[in-house]
């Protein structure tokens, strides 16, 4: 699978299968394609060329509506959160039920705000929350579908280590009931953290592909 | 059925979480109500004037069409003597109903507009007139020309069609006029509606952003939209239907015989058609929205 823009190539020769229940780390320099490979990954792009295979569908073959159910079984951790602003923290991590019709299963939402920590602010709206609180409100709302893969781009980008490592405890509590996990980083720290928790498999983008990189960082 | 019924009531605003979900424009939503007031109030006088036309093209046709005068002008002493050959020459034709010469009373109250009602129409030399009405069969009009020249040189035969064609077509002309005039204030009402869907559909590129990423389809998307600028369109349309309606119900009368200034308006059933145009206007305002949604949608991946 090859992906680029403008006649050259950000990602190219890149073949590999993520299997389901493990816990991924994507790292690379800044700029690599890590964000590009995660919207590969929920088809937000489409590959320029080979085939890419999301949950056993064929992403170039997909309808538009077969795109937005796709979305309902992957959770998406937004590098810029993407929330709506006039809408409360309680309505936004619910949106995803809106959307689908199912506002009446929102009985969990109470639960997941107090899991992420955020029972109080379940009426304020998503500017008035700081980066740490909006990366775990985007977090209450990935999953809020129990969706099959949680993708995170930078979770812990604008947030200090102690919020580092709540989040990424939340995360791991999630690979253990059985979703497969995929975080854009290059906090090696992270990684670290989270080898102590849990079975992870790094991938590296270097050279314009992707490798599954040692057991050792 | 069940599907359709879903929709209906989700159109309706049963479903009020959906449209909290796009914010609210209190300007632009405004000026689509606005807009479909304005354009419902033009449609319902456009809709009366093609009603009142239609209705005094009927009356022409229909009044006159059976009707005919034969005017005499003769010297006095000879006007009975002509009339009464007139009369007998009408009274032969086939094609011919009936022939009735108009008495002093009935001259003078055919005058009585122009001239006041004291005319002393005895001395003045007033031709005679003949009212003849027309089996539906009809008479040979030039037969009949040339039959009264023979018999009472003075008569002259004034068929009504000769001046009724072009009136019947005049109003016949403006009636489609109307109509037409109804057609081009219900697409320019698609095109502007199309234009402020539009405007706000662009206003909200990231909702719709967001909700495509969170997994909404494209008709719930579209129908948040389409639903915002249908009930405002039909709110708008209802308003400027109803001050219209009002507005030509209390119409001033001219009086007298309907002429047709007093005639534009609506008869009887009549004033059940202004009330479609709210729920064109809503049509119009649907599949425009929905277009212009789809098209917005199609664009993003």
């Amino acid at each position: 699978m090859a992906y680029g823009y403008g006649g050259s190539d950000l990602l190219k020769d890149v073949s590999l299968t993520l299997a389901p229940g493990s816990f991924y780390f994507l790292t690379g320099p800044s700029g690599s394609g890590k964000t590009t490979f995660l919207k590969l990954c929920y088809r937000d792009l489409l590959a320029t060329s080979g085939k890419v295979s999301i949950l056993g569908q064929d992403a170039r073959l997909m309808e538009r509506d077969d795109v937005a159910l796709l979305r309902r079984r992957i959770g998406v951790v937004h590098q810029d959160c993407q929330f709506l602003d006039h809408l409360s923290v309680a309505e936004n991590v619910g949106l995803p039920l809106t959307v689908s019709g199912r506002a009446e299963e929102a009985e969990n939402l109470e639960e997941l705000l107090s899991w992420v920590g955020l029972s109080d602010h379940a009426n304020a709206l998503p500017p008035e929350l700081s980066g740490g609180e909006r990366q775990r409100v985007a977090l209450a709302r990935a999953v809020i579908m129990s969706p099959d893969v949680v993708i995170a781009d930078e979770p812990t980008g604008n947030v200090d280590w102690d919020m580092s490592l709540r989040l990424l405890s939340l995360l791991v509590e999630l690979n253990r009931m059985g979703k497969t996990i995929l975080i854009a980083t290059h906090d090696l720290n992270l990684i670290r953290a989270a080898k102590a928790q849990v079975t992870t498999r790094v991938l590296r983008i270097s050279n314009k592909t992707l490798q599954a990189a040692g057991a050792d960082l | 059925m069940k599907a359709v019924l879903r929709y209906i009531a989700r159109l309706l605003g049963f479903e009020s979480s959906a449209d909290r979900i796009v914010p609210p424009t209190g300007f632009t939503a405004q000026l689509t109500l606005f807009t479909a007031g304005a354009m419902a109030f033009l449609a319902v006088f456009a809709l009366a004037l093609s009603l009142a036309t239609g209705r005094l093209a009927d009356r022409w046709a229909s009044e006159l069409a059976m009707t005919a005068t034969v005017r005499i002008a003769a010297p006095v002493g000879q006007m009975n003597a002509q009339t009464a050959a007139a009369l007998k020459v009408l009274e032969t034709t086939p094609g011919v109903a009936s022939a009735r010469a108009l008495d002093t009373a009935e001259e003078r109250a055919l005058l009585a507009p122009w001239f006041g009602p004291d005319l002393p129409l005895d001395t003045l030399p007033i031709p005679q007139l003949i009212e003849v009405v027309e089996t539906s069969e009809g008479y040979d009009a030039q037969g009949l020309r040339l039959r009264l020249s023979a018999e009472a040189p003075g008569a002259i035969l004034d068929d009504h069609t000769r001046w009724r064609k072009p009136l019947v077509r005049a109003a016949t002309r403006l009636r489609g006029l109307g109509f037409l005039s109804i057609l081009l204030i219900g697409a320019a009402t698609g095109a502007m509606i199309t234009l402020a869907a539009n405007a706000a559909l662009a206003a909200n590129a990231q909702v719709i952003r967001v909700m495509r990423l969170v997994g909404a389809e494209d008709a719930y998307i579209a129908g948040a939209f389409v639903r915002r600028f249908t009930l405002r369109a039909l709110l708008g349309a209802a308003i400027g239907t109803a001050i219209a309606m009002i507005a030509i119900a209390f119409l001033p009368s001219a009086g007298g015989q309907g002429s047709f200034l007093t005639g534009l308006g609506f008869k009887g059933a009549h004033w059940l058609w202004p009330l479609l145009i709210p729920l064109l206007a809503a049509s119009v305002a649907f599949a425009a929205t929905r277009l212009a949604a789809r098209r917005t949608l199609r664009g993003l991946m």
